[in-house]
């Protein structure tokens, strides 16, 4: 199980970084705080809410990505709302 | 049923810019630069305060006749796309067959829709020459939307621009009219409207989820209308929305960047006339040959593909 979610993180990371023209991919990892990126905007955050919707079938909001500080966080929100789902 | 071809594009920017500097020091507060590098765009062409879409509309037509391809006594119908109409009547097409001194043979009637207007203009002139209605149709399209924003919005006001285009689609050209598809889905009318009184609104986050979800669908339509694969399509000519927009749905279709044509930077998002400037210039560059798909999206919602033949 727990080697199920660590491929799913890494997936998502991916996921997460393929709405980047610009930046190092070396720097995409759960950890990173991602509001920090020079590459960040509104612009990237309605494509990863988008990717999100499309991949996940669930929603953020723009403040649940404006709140989220790393990229784990914003894959903590988008399995809350897996799990919320599926009960 | 006669075929109906582009025969001729022109079109006509305002001599006005504002450029990414003049919104840096309007927003000094607001990574203006990184926005306008993101959705593309360094310069919006600006109507001046007392130019309206039909002033527009009059020099993209004398442009497009002065390319000597198609000659204005031989226009016999005027489809006018526009929501910034001069007048609440009578129609800015009629004040168009005047002002182009056009044979008052000529039908003409405006019709008012935007990002999507000139896929659904070239479905039109389609069935009117197919038919043998006309045979010579004169499709403009002309928008103002800055005359629409309020000043204090530095998102809109990065994007939009002014500007005007006119095609000639007659029985002969370089590019037929094939197949198209059309939709419209009217519940999302708040996420990009301008009500009386007050300035435009757009959300830009249901634009982007409407856009990446219907334009997959209506080009899958299309192809298989025209019974063609994806990779059977040489060039991909989206309305002109924004960079990072248009490149995200290009990389979920996996459409090559190669084939996928982008041409904004100095022009910026003129809403109705993003696609025809495209093929205008792409025409120019040598790339319209093939299989060509374009696509339309936007207010409304709207939203129209077209596949274009050429040789």
């Amino acid at each position: 199980m727990s080697n199920k979610i660590n491929m799913n993180m890494k997936e998502f990371v991916k996921l997460f970084s393929d709405q980047f023209d610009d930046t190092d991919l070396e720097l995409f990892t759960p950890l990173l705080r991602f509001h920090d990126l020079e590459e960040w905007s509104s612009i990237v955050g309605l494509a990863v809410l988008n990717m999100i919707a499309l991949k996940y079938k669930v929603r953020l909001s723009p403040s649940e990505l404006t709140n989220a500080v790393t990229v784990q966080d914003i894959w903590d929100l988008v399995q809350n709302k897996i799990d919320t789902n599926n009960q | 049923m006669k075929k109906a071809y582009i025969k001729d594009i022109s079109y006509y920017l305002p001599s006005q810019i504002l450029t990414n500097e003049d919104l840096v020091e309007l927003f000094p507060e607001w990574t203006v630069e990184k926005i306008a590098a993101k959705v593309g765009i360094s310069e919006r062409h600006i109507s001046a305060e007392n130019e309206t879409v039909t002033d527009m509309a009059v020099c993209a037509s004398e442009a497009l006749f002065n390319q000597n391809i198609v000659k204005r006594d031989e226009v016999d119908f005027v489809l006018f796309c526009t929501q910034s109409q001069e007048y609440s009547l009578p129609s800015s097409a009629c004040l168009l067959q005047s002002r182009l001194d056009l044979s008052t043979s000529c039908g003409a009637f405006d019709f008012d829709l935007g990002c999507s207007g000139y896929v659904y203009g070239l479905a039109v002139a389609k069935g009117l020459v197919g038919v043998g209605i006309a045979k010579n149709v004169l499709l403009i399209t002309s928008e103002s939307y800055t005359k629409y924003l309020s000043p204090d919005d530095k998102g809109n006001r990065t994007i939009f621009s002014d500007g005007a285009a006119a095609t000639m689609i007659s029985t002969e050209g370089f590019a037929e009219i094939g197949e198209c598809a059309l939709g419209t889905n009217g519940s999302g009318a708040d996420f990009l409207i301008v009500r009386k009184g007050h300035p435009l609104y757009m959300d830009g986050g249901a634009i982007f989820d409407f856009s990446s979800e219907v334009v997959p669908q209506m080009i899958q339509e299309v192809l298989e209308k025209e019974r063609i694969q994806k990779n059977d399509v040489d060039l991909w000519v989206f309305h002109q929305a924004n960079k990072y927009m248009i490149n995200y749905i290009r990389k979920m279709m996996e459409i090559e960047k190669e084939k996928f044509f982008i041409y904004l930077e100095h022009v910026g998002n003129t809403v109705s006339s993003t696609i025809p400037i495209a093929l205008y210039e792409a025409r120019k560059e040598g790339r319209l040959s093939g299989n060509i798909v374009v696509a339309g999206f936007g207010v409304g919602l709207s939203w129209g593909a077209v596949m274009l033949k050429t040789n």
